[in-house]
C-alpha cells in the first residue's frame, strides 16, 4: 500500500482503538497472572464465558455493558471460588504443584469451551446495540463505534483498577502480596484472603472484557484461542502487574500492528507483534512498565 | 492329489508372502459396512460441519430402511477434527487401523482435508472429498471424488469476474485468509484478473488470528477498486461485512463479495441480516434452483435440523452430503462390491443422479462441469430466518442456466436494492 499521511493517521486511529481493546481483555490477566503469579490460562476462556453470558442477559432487552457490569458481581464469586480451589489442591503444595496448577486451568478453558457448545452449540452469538455496526464520521475517517466502546472500557477499567490498587487498604495489600507474601503474613493480614479478592477482581473484570468482546465482534466457543497468545503478549510486555503499563502496552501493540497491516501486509502482524515482546525482553526482562 | 513336504512349504510360503504384499487391504465380510470420517463439529467450520452431520445420518437411516448396502447396515464412524488439520492424519489413521472402516469421506473442507491426501493415495484408498477446493490438484490421486460444483481455482470466480467486466470494472481488489483453500482461490481470482485485463490495486493475505478488519477495509477503500473479491473463512466474514458497513468501500466499488465462507449458513446470514444486501456472494445451491428430490431432502432435513439445533435451512452443504450417500450407494450397487479400485473405476466411467443433480468427474476427480453460483443478497431485513427460503432473496446472476437475474451495480445502489 502507498504511504500517505491520511493513511499513517488512520492507522494511528485504528491502531489506539485496537490497542485499547487488546488493554481491556488483557486487565484481569494483569491481575491474576501479572500481580498474583496465578499462571491463569483460562483467563481468555473466562472472558468468553462472560460474553455468552452477556449474550444471555441481553437478550431481555438490557444494554450489553450494563449486562456485563451486572455479571461483574457474578464473575466476582466465580473468581474467588476458582482461587479458593486452586489454592487449596494446588499453590498450597509447593512450586511442583503450581505447575500441575497451569494443567488445572487448561483444564477449566476446555470445559468452558465445552460446556459452551453443549449449550449453545458452535453457531456465532451476537448481540444487537445501537452503537455496533454504525461508525462516527470525522470527515473523511469513519470510527466503528463499537471500537469506541472498547477505548471507553478500557479506560475506565485500568483508571479504577489503578486507583484502587493504590489509594485503598485492600488493593495496596494485593501489590503487596505480589511483593513480599511473607512480610505482609508479619503485618497480620492474610495473604491467602488477599489473593482470594484479587483473583475475584480478576475474574470479575473478565466479565466486562467479555461484554466488550462481543460488542466488538461475534463470538463462538473456541474464540478464547485467538485471544490466549496476545493477552499474555500484553501483560509479558507491559511488565508482570502494572495496570497502566498493561494500557501502554495494549497501545503499542494495537499500533504496531495497525501500521504494519496497512503498509507491509497482515501476515506481518503477528509476527511483528510477538518480535516485539521479544526484543523488549532482551533489553528489558522485566517488561517496559515492570520495576 | 500327492501332497509333498516341498509342495506344502512352498504353498505356505507364497500364502504368507501374498498375504504381506502392501496396500491389498481385508475389508470385513460380516457385519456392518463401516464408512468413516472426521468432521469439523467445534471450531470455524464446526457449524457447517454438524449440519452435514445431519444430513449423512439421513441417508444412512435411508439405506438402512432400504436394507443397507450389499445386504449389510451401514454404520457411520464420524469424529469432531476441531476444524484443526494437525488432527484428522491420526483420526483417519485410527479410522483405517483400528474402527477398520470400510469407506472413507473425507472432513468438510479444504484445510482439514489436504492432510490427510499423502495418506489415502499411500494406502489406494478410494476417497469422497468434502467441499474441498484443489487438495486433490497436487497429489493428483485418481481415486478422490469431490462433491463441491466447482472444480478448477478459476472455476469459483469465473461468475464473480464476469459479472464484474460487464459492471466495466477495470481494477480488483483481493482480500484472502492465510490458509490453503483461500490461497488457492486468490490465485485463481488473479487469473481471472489477468486474463480480463482488471489490474489489482490491492492485494493482502490476513492471518487467521485477525480480530478487526477495519484496517483493511480502510485500505480496500483507499486503494479505490472496481470490484472487490474477498475469500475468507466464517468468523472473518462476519467481521469484514460489519467492518464494511462501518468504513465503505466507496462509491466506485461495482461488486462485493465472491468467496466468503459463511454468508451460505443461516445463523451467519440471519445475524448478519440487512447487512447482507448487495454483496454478490458464491453459493452451491439458493432456493428456486430444481434438483429431482431436493426439496422433499430439505423438507425432512428441516426436522432434523430442528432437533439437532443445526442450520435450519441447510441450502448450503447438507444436500451435498447427503449426495455423497448417494453416489456411494450407486457405484457399491452397481460394482456389488466394496473393493476400493472398482469402485473408484466405476466413478470415473458413470454419471450419478443426486438431490444435487448429475454429477460427473473429471481426471482429478473434480466435477467434469462446474456449477458454482454467483448470488446476490437483496431485499434482507433484519431478524427474519424464514426469508431466506424464498426465491428472490438471493438472486442468481451466474451461471446462465440457474439465473434469476443481473447483478445491480454498483455496489453501494445495490446495498439499498429491494
Amino acid at each position: 500500500m502507498a504511504f500517505s499521511f491520511d493513511l499513517l493517521t488512520e492507522a494511528l486511529l485504528f491502531g489506539v482503538l485496537l490497542g485499547c481493546f487488546y488493554a481491556a481483555v488483557s486487565i484481569g490477566l494483569s491481575v491474576s497472572f501479572g500481580l498474583l503469579d496465578v499462571p491463569n490460562v483460562a483467563h481468555p476462556a473466562i472472558m468468553v464465558l462472560g460474553s455468552y453470558a452477556t449474550y444471555v442477559v441481553a437478550s431481555y432487552g438490557l444494554d450489553p455493558i450494563v449486562a456485563g457490569v451486572l455479571l461483574m458481581p457474578v464473575f466476582f464469586v466465580l473468581g474467588i471460588l476458582i482461587y479458593r480451589f486452586y489454592y487449596e489442591s494446588f499453590e498450597k503444595r509447593g512450586t511442583e504443584a503450581g505447575v500441575r496448577g497451569l494443567a488445572f486451568f487448561f483444564g477449566i478453558a476446555f470445559i468452558i469451551e465445552v460446556g459452551l457448545i453443549l449449550v449453545f452449540g458452535v453457531d456465532q452469538r451476537t448481540v444487537a446495540a445501537r452503537y455496533i455496526g454504525s461508525s462516527l464520521a470525522l470527515g473523511d475517517y469513519r470510527i466503528p463505534y463499537r471500537m469506541l466502546v472498547a477505548f471507553g472500557v478500557a479506560l475506565v477499567l485500568t483508571f479504577s483498577l489503578t486507583l484502587y490498587l493504590s489509594k485503598t487498604f485492600t488493593g495496596r495489600a494485593i501489590k503487596a502480596v505480589a511483593q513480599d507474601e511473607a512480610a505482609l503474613r508479619l503485618m497480620g493480614v492474610n495473604p491467602v484472603r488477599i489473593k482470594q479478592w484479587a483473583f475475584g477482581i480478576a475474574t470479575g473484570v473478565s466479565a466486562l472484557a467479555g461484554a466488550m468482546l462481543i460488542i466488538v465482534g461475534p463470538v463462538e466457543p473456541a474464540v478464547d484461542r485467538v485471544y490466549i497468545g496476545r493477552t499474555f503478549c500484553v501483560v509479558v510486555l507491559a511488565g508482570l502487574g502494572s495496570m497502566t503499563g498493561t494500557l501502554g502496552a495494549g497501545l503499542i501493540l494495537g499500533i504496531s500492528e495497525s501500521i504494519v497491516l496497512m503498509f507491509f501486509g497482515a501476515s506481518w502482524a503477528p509476527a511483528v507483534a510477538f518480535g516485539l515482546l521479544l526484543v523488549v525482553l532482551g533489553i528489558r526482562p522485566q517488561g517496559l512498565f515492570g520495576r | 492329489m500327492n501332497f509333498t513336504r516341498r509342495k506344502v512349504l512352498g504353498a505356505a510360503g507364497a500364502a504368507a508372502l501374498a498375504s504381506a504384499v502392501p496396500g491389498k487391504k481385508v475389508f470385513a465380510q460380516t457385519g456392518p459396512v463401516k464408512i468413516g470420517m472426521s468432521m469439523p463439529q467445534t471450531g470455524s467450520l464446526g457449524a457447517g460441519g454438524q449440519a452435514a452431520l445431519v444430513a449423512l445420518r439421513m441417508w444412512v437411516e435411508d439405506i438402512n430402511a432400504k436394507g443397507g448396502l450389499l445386504n449389510r447396515q451401514v454404520e457411520l464412524i464420524a469424529y469432531d477434527d476441531q476444524t484443526n488439520p494437525a488432527n484428522t492424519p491420526g483420526i483417519y489413521t485410527k479410522l483405517l487401523d483400528v474402527d477398520k472402516v470400510d469407506l472413507l469421506i473425507a472432513p468438510y473442507g479444504t484445510v482439514p482435508t489436504a492432510p490427510i491426501m499423502p495418506l489415502v493415495k499411500q494406502r489406494g484408498l478410494l476417497l469422497m472429498g468434502n467441499f474441498s477446493f484443489q487438495v486433490n490438484a497436487k497429489v493428483q490421486h485418481d481415486m478422490w471424488f469431490n462433491n463441491s460444483p466447482w472444480n478448477d481455482a478459476s472455476s469459483w470466480s469465473d461468475g464473480f469476474f464476469e459479472a464484474g467486466k460487464k459492471a466495466g470494472a477495470k481494477t480488483v481488489a483481493v482480500l484472502a485468509a492465510d490458509n490453503d483453500f483461500a490461497q488457492n482461490l486468490a490465485n485463481g481470482a488473479r487469473e481471472l484478473a489477468k486474463k480480463a485485463n482488471i489490474t489489482s490495486v490491492y492485494d493482502q493475505n490476513y492471518p487467521p488470528t485477525t480480530t478487526d478488519f477495519s484496517s483493511l477495509i480502510r485500505g480496500i477503500r483507499a486503494a479505490k477498486p472496481e470490484i472487490v473479491f474477498v475469500m475468507s473463512y466464517p468468523n472473518d466474514s462476519v467481521a469484514i461485512v460489519r467492518a464494511v458497513n462501518e468504513i465503505g468501500v466507496g462509491s466506485q466499488v461495482q461488486l462485493f463479495g465472491g468467496g466468503m465462507v459463511g454468508l451460505q449458513f443461516t445463523p451467519i446470514m440471519s445475524s448478519l441480516g440487512s447487512l447482507l444486501n448487495g454483496i454478490t456472494n458464491y453459493n452451491s445451491y439458493v432456493p428456486g434452483m430444481k434438483y429431482p428430490g431436493i426439496e422433499d431432502f430439505l423438507q425432512r432435513y428441516a426436522k432434523k435440523a430442528a432437533e439437532a439445533k443445526v442450520d435450519p435451512l441447510g441450502f448450503y452443504l447438507p444436500p451435498f452430503n447427503y449426495a455423497i450417500g448417494q453416489i456411494l450407494e450407486q457405484a457399491v450397487n452397481a460394482v456389488k462390491s466394496l473393493d476400493q479400485k472398482k469402485l473408484a473405476a466405476w466413478l470415473h466411467g458413470n454419471e450419478v443422479k443426486t438431490v444435487v443433480g448429475a454429477i460427473r468427474w473429471d481426471k482429478n476427480g473434480e466435477w467434469a462441469k462446474a456449477r458454482v453460483v454467483q448470488a446476490q443478497f437483496r431485499g434482507i431485513v433484519d431478524k427474519d430466518v424464514e426469508q431466506f427460503r424464498q426465491p428472490g432473496k438471493q438472486v442468481v446472476i451466474y451461471p446462465s442456466d440457474y439465473q434469476t437475474g443481473q447483478a445491480i451495480t454498483p455496489f453501494e445502489k445495490a446495498r439499498g436494492g429491494k
